[in-house]
């Protein structure tokens, strides 16, 4: 167990670091002269010239990855310049709404791809099976930006049940949360309905069964509880869904969290903004995905022991 | 050919997205208007059947261009730009998955490391990043939507490669003198091919969705562009009094996902044993 976990803390430890390469390629080495593209259009030569020296740009590139790495771990990502502020206090003010979004979500993934997962599999060729199926396709392909468009039109618009923009209170997060809860639901309604078929045909369902238990408790107990495994695996990865729904989600409703934050960023070219959302966003990834793995060796003890 | 024809997805996949790519060839015979010029004295005309022209079947948009000559010629664009991505991300993929695969050491585990990181951005986050420096051409656009498509080929052939290589009859042909680039291409490229064309398929929508996504935020095609995710864009705008802007490219989209992913879904409970009753 203890090689396990340090090989997968060490591989999350090389992926960051890797994180932190691209970001370096991507922002400053490609765009040509990154002084001018960190200072805003129109800047004076001279502070160009002052801003190249300061971030070391004379120096060989190891050594300015050295030096952005550096100031990366400090935590000191540059300054936006659109709010004149360190682009990390900027991101950070925004994380939370961020946060409060992808958990509702997350909780509408889980609690409505698991149940139609469920009630598929159970009753799977019935017309609950039939209708979740339609559903879930659905889910993956509707884009998120017409659906949440849609909801905004009928719930807004039309019917002006809900708030269609802004953060108000909770109804501002019914449509959003929906919106960006319809593919990973889908997702998960599928998944949870093939993983239970196949553990529901195996010998020790039959043997469950067979010996008295309720089907509720079948079900939950014995067939769910094995599916949990691939399920966390999805719904980890699904994290890097979520972040990424966030950017059209919250653009579409005015949300005031990262997602829309790093689209102003790219229009402003503010790019000490883009760097820190960029890079921010790959650290939650990675490390939620290293704790789901963590988990499995307290879930299943086969990779406890293996 | 008659197990193809037996799928329900497969057909049904397969006929929406070949309707759709029969439509958007031939724009320019079924739309009879402009896709681009404005008309301002036909502003945001509704469809016909719902107080509309016959001349505008879809209704005009906020500019008085004609909806459904924009949709098609949209089409255009954003299929060639998905199917591009699509071929340049599998080529890339398969080439750095087999030499990942077959030459293993160094390279693969470099490899390996690349596609975490990779896979550790959202997508759409490393895109827009992307299209900010290096602008949003066309040729910009594939290669972006490529670089966030090659990892799924690269994994899936790495991992087949591995499996393939101990395989006796790979065993043999080694045995019988074949060298590394024979074994390849004789014996383990064919059998990467049923999951590069599933990958493929599914993958398609997903383009289509990535790329009318940035147009959408403005990031990926520009105006006059006819662009699905452009014109949903523009839509937003009319909601409350010309609803059919927004609803009416969002349609197409959907479609084109729908069939792409229906008829990945069919090939793959096609081309899996596992999966064949």
């Amino acid at each position: 167990m203890h090689a396990y976990v340090l090989r997968r803390v060490w591989q999350s430890a090389v992926t960051l670091v890797g994180v932190s390469i691209l970001v370096f390629v991507i922002l400053r080495v490609i765009p040509g002269d990154p002084a001018k593209m960190l200072l805003p259009e129109g800047a004076p030569e001279s502070a160009v010239e002052a801003l190249n020296r300061h971030l070391g740009l004379r120096e060989p590139l190891w050594v300015q990855y050295g030096i952005f790495l550096r100031s990366v771990v400090r935590g000191d990502f540059g300054q936006s310049f659109q709010y004149r502020s360190p682009a990390l206090r900027v991101v950070v003010e925004r994380v939370p709404a961020t946060i409060q979004l992808a958990l509702c979500a997350m909780a509408l993934t889980v609690l409505v791809g698991v149940s139609i997962g469920i009630v598929a599999a159970v009753r799977q060729g019935s017309a609950y099976d039939y209708a979740g199926t339609v559903l879930a396709v659905l889910g993956q392909s509707l884009p998120n930006f017409w659906l949440g468009i849609m909801l905004m039109l009928l719930f807004g618009v039309t019917l002006r049940w809900l708030p269609t923009s802004g953060f108000h209170g909770w109804q501002s997060l019914v449509l959003p949360s929906v919106t960006l809860a319809a593919f990973p639901t889908a997702l998960v309604a599928r998944l949870t309905r093939s993983s239970l078929l196949e553990i529901l045909g195996q010998e020790y369902i039959r043997t469950g069964r067979a010996k008295g238990l309720g089907e509720p408790r079948v079900v939950l107990r014995h067939a769910l509880k094995n599916a949990t495994i691939p399920l966390l695996t999805v719904l980890g990865l699904q994290i890097g869904t979520l972040l990424g729904g966030a950017v059209i989600t919250e653009s579409i409703f005015a949300w005031p969290g990262m997602g829309k934050l790093v689209v102003d960023a790219i229009f402003f070219r503010d790019f000490p903004v883009v760097q820190t959302i960029l890079i921010l966003s790959a650290t939650i990834f990675v490390v939620i995905n290293l704790l789901v793995d963590l988990l499995y060796t307290v879930i299943d003890p086969r990779i406890r022991y293996g | 050919m008659s197990r193809l024809l037996r799928q329900p997805m497969i057909v049904g996949g397969g006929s929406i997205l070949i309707a759709v790519i029969l439509a958007s060839a031939l724009a320019p015979w079924i739309a009879g208007a402009d896709p681009i010029k404005p008309a301002f004295g036909q502003r945001l005309q509704p469809p016909r059947g719902l107080g509309g022209a016959a001349a505008h079947p879809l209704g005009t948009d906020n500019l008085g261009r004609d909806i459904l000559a924009r949709l098609l010629y949209g089409g255009r664009i954003s299929l060639v730009l998905a199917a591009s991505a699509v071929a340049l991300a599998a080529g890339a993929g398969v080439v750095v998955g087999l030499a990942a695969g077959v030459l293993g050491g160094r390279l693969d585990a470099f490899v390996m490391r690349l596609a975490d990181v990779q896979l550790a951005f959202p997508v759409i986050m490393l895109a827009i990043a992307i299209v900010a420096v290096v602008g949003t051409s066309p040729a910009a656009l594939v290669s972006v939507l490529a670089l966030s498509g090659w990892v799924l080929y690269a994994r899936t052939v790495r991992a087949a490669v591995l499996t393939i290589r101990e395989a006796d009859y790979v065993q043999a042909a080694r045995t019988l003198g074949a060298g590394d680039l024979r074994v390849v291409a004789v014996h383990i490229l064919p059998n990467t091919l049923a999951p590069i064309l599933v990958l493929g398929s599914s993958q398609f929508a997903t383009m289509v969705l990535l790329e009318s996504g940035l147009s959408f935020l403005g990031l990926g095609l520009q105006p006059p562009q006819p662009s699905w995710g452009l014109m949903l864009a523009e839509g937003r705008d009319y909601l409350s009094n010309a609803w059919w802007l927004a609803t009416v490219p969002g349609i197409a989209i959907s479609l084109v996902v729908l069939g792409a992913n229906l008829l990945g879904d069919g090939l793959r409970d096609l081309l899996d044993p596992r999966l064949r009753q």
